[in-house]
């Protein structure tokens, strides 16, 4: 593994609080990761210096765009990052003492969906539909806990009861797309729990569902997560599912992390501009209409094309020359915990 | 109708229906249902005024959307357009009248022709319809249009894959206006945009209806922005409106069980409000809108349902000024 000439490594929360706390390291703690994909268009740093933890049985939201490099640092961390054209270039992932990207390949595939089990997006790419789901859960149950197969069956009717799928024994015959968008995803979130992971990253896990089905769901991970003190990293775009469940928020943008604190922190007195401009033009449900929204303004940057200084500078309206100079790293700002990464955002 | 023009609709919708047959076999092919996707829908848009049209997939509001663009014919019902009965037109007559009422789809990528520059999908609805034959004219008049809708003009010679989301979304409003419609379908169109872009789009929107008089039918499934662009809003479910109010009244006091769920599952961008409610999800799926519920569509998932709601379904009431439920058991 190559260490960048610039290697960018911010101080974050989790390792302040690590020091307060040396014996007890955070669950997952993600250093200065690092991923690059070669493209025809140039290299693009889509996670450049990307530092953050996750206690046990908390709940960390990242939000970000796309292209901010949510995903991908979320792949990373699972090691799933398609080699060509992606590459994790610097940085390391501790998860339970070990640093999971020095791991073999057998012994990440025993952490995938055994320790930390996965959500996507879109429960219809992710499970394969020519397996029924029966089949789909006790795989993971063979693989990881060895379990026979009459006994990994029980064990699937059990798991389909906890996420609220009514008669689990048809469906454990059936086929992914004789179920529902909601179902489907209960489906995963099953697989999921199989073997009793202690962490949980769900990428837009309710993106593609109707709001009554993403209340539904948001509920069902929030109440697994509190019950059974499992992790959650949820990747979203969506403002209010963050404010609703998030106990930390990590705002990205261009790779990296822009500001980073607990949920009403970031909500209640947000300090970089994005943050700031991100929340200032979302519409509210429980506002009446005003004049007019105010959005950021300009198109997110390409990533094959960024320079030295501040990637948010040209739709920044606090932007001035200092900002060219260099991209600004996470300090502290307001109270313990919070950062941002903005020249004007100390006060 | 004896009523002065300025009060008449310019567009009313009665007794839609849009029924779907569902087909088996391959070489015998026979019907064995129907999809009943709009069920029964009435609503009237008055000139100027922003419409939404809110549901979850599945709920017939872009079939609907569909029928007044006469994408679709309708089983039955009436489509009034400023005196007109579009639902019954023949082909020939549609083809002067579809120049009034234009779309803006939902996604940008699928909705342009990847072949196909910018100015010349802007140009060619001018081309077909003959509204701007001579063709320096008609380019000049697609420069003016993209810097209308906040591009650069010189976007013109590039193609959709070299623009991003909202900036192609951008391009399908000019190719709508290039048509100088009245009336626009405007079905999702920022769903697919980025957050940061949505407002833009939004914006755009509003600009645009004030510049120049334009009507809109939005149709969404994202309360924020239909709260705040619409002044009137219908609540579609499995095919019938269960409620249709001025947008505070629908959002401040919603009284249709399916409306205040709807309402409830999305969630506020601020942790200190959402900490302090007590969230309940409604329970259940939206179910098949080929074998719907008997009586009141929304029975099995309401939690106001009582034995009538079963087997009777409720007519829409105005229960107050302008205030349609579609509930009986809301006073």
């Amino acid at each position: 593994m190559t260490v960048p000439r610039l290697l960018s490594y911010h101080p974050t929360k989790i390792t302040a609080s690590q020091r307060e706390h040396p014996i007890l390291p955070p669950l997952l703690e993600i250093i200065g990761l690092h991923t690059e994909f070669r493209t025809g268009a140039g290299i693009v740093r889509a996670v450049d210096g990307v530092s953050y933890g996750v206690e046990a049985g908390e709940t960390v939201a990242v939000v970000g765009e796309s292209g901010s490099g949510k995903s991908v640092t979320a792949l990373s961390v699972m090691r799933l990052i398609p080699d060509p054209p992606g590459q994790i270039t610097a940085g390391s992932v501790m998860f339970a003492g070990r640093d999971l990207l020095t791991l073999s390949e057998p012994e990440m595939r025993q952490v995938r969906g055994g320790e930390i089990g996965m959500v996507f997006q879109e429960p219809m790419t992710s499970l394969n539909p020519v397996l029924t789901i029966g089949r789909q859960i006790t795989e993971t149950l063979e693989q990881h806990r060895g379990l026979d197969s009459a006994a990994a069956t029980q064990r699937a009717i059990d798991l389909l009861n906890q996420v609220g799928i009514a008669e689990p024994v048809r469906r454990l015959q059936q086929y992914p797309h004789q179920l529902s968008g909601g179902m489907r995803q209960r489906v995963m979130i099953a697989i999921a729990l199989a073997c009793d992971p202690k962490l949980i990253i769900a990428d837009e896990p309710t993106t593609a569902l109707d709001v009554t089905i993403q209340a539904q769901i948001l509920e069902l991970m929030k109440g697994l997560s509190r019950d059974r003190g499992i992790a959650l990293i949820i990747i979203t775009h969506n403002l209010g599912v963050v404010a609703r469940y998030a106990d930390q928020v990590n705002v990205m943008y261009a790779g990296r992390i822009v500001e980073s604190g607990p949920a009403a922190e970031i909500y209640h007195d947000p300090r970089h501009p994005y943050t700031v401009a991100l929340l200032r033009s979302v519409p509210r449900l429980d506002r009446p209409r005003q004049a007019r929204l105010d959005p950021v303004e300009g198109q997110p940057p390409d990533l094959t094309r960024l320079d030295a200084g501040c990637a948010f500078r040209p739709r920044c309206r606090l932007a001035d020359a200092g900002c060219a100079v260099a991209r600004p790293a996470l300090t502290q700002v307001g109270k313990a915990g919070h950062s941002a990464a903005c020249f004007k955002a100390a006060a | 109708m004896s009523e002065p023009v300025s009060t008449e609709p310019l567009l009313t919708v009665r007794g839609l229906r849009m029924h779907f047959p569902v087909t088996e076999g391959i070489i015998r092919r026979r019907v064995t249902g129907e999809v009943k996707a709009v069920d029964g829908v009435d609503f009237t848009v008055a000139r100027g005024e922003t419409m939404g049209l809110v549901g979850e997939s599945g709920c017939g509001k872009t079939t609907t959307g569909r029928c007044i663009l006469r994408l679709e014919k309708p089983t039955a019902g009436d489509i009034i357009y400023d005196g007109q009965n579009i639902a019954t037109m023949d082909t020939a007559a549609l083809r002067g009248f579809r120049q009034r009422i234009q779309v803006i789809f939902q996604d940008p990528y699928s909705s342009l022709n990847p072949r196909m520059k910018i100015g010349e999908i802007i140009a060619e609805p001018m081309y077909v319809h003959g509204i701007e034959p001579d063709a320096g004219k008609r380019n000049a008049r697609v420069k003016e249009l993209l810097s209308e809708c906040g591009l650069n003009p010189n976007f013109a010679d590039r193609y959709p894959h070299e623009m991003s989301g909202g900036q192609r979304q951008r391009v399908g409003i000019a190719r709508a206006l290039a048509m100088n419609p009245e009336f626009i379908v405007c079905d999702e169109p920022v769903s697919a945009l980025d957050v940061s872009i949505q407002a833009q789009v939004v914006n755009l929107l509003e600009d645009l209806r004030e510049k120049f008089g334009l009507t809109y039918l939005f149709i969404a499934h994202d309360l924020s922005v239909v709260r705040h662009l619409c002044q009137r809003v219908a609540v579609m479910y499995l095919g019938r409106i269960v409620e249709m109010a001025d947008a505070d009244s629908l959002f401040d006091s919603p009284l249709h069980p399916y409306t205040r769920a709807l309402l409830a599952a999305v969630p506020t961008p601020d942790p200190t409000v959402e900490r302090g409610r007590d969230f309940r999800p409604v329970q259940g799926e939206v179910p098949s809108p080929m074998n719907p519920p008997s009586g009141c569509v929304f029975h099995p998932r309401c939690p106001m349902a009582v034995e009538r709601c079963k087997q009777q379904r409720p007519e829409p009431r105005e229960i107050r000024p302008g205030h349609i439920v579609a509930c009986d058991e809301v006073r």
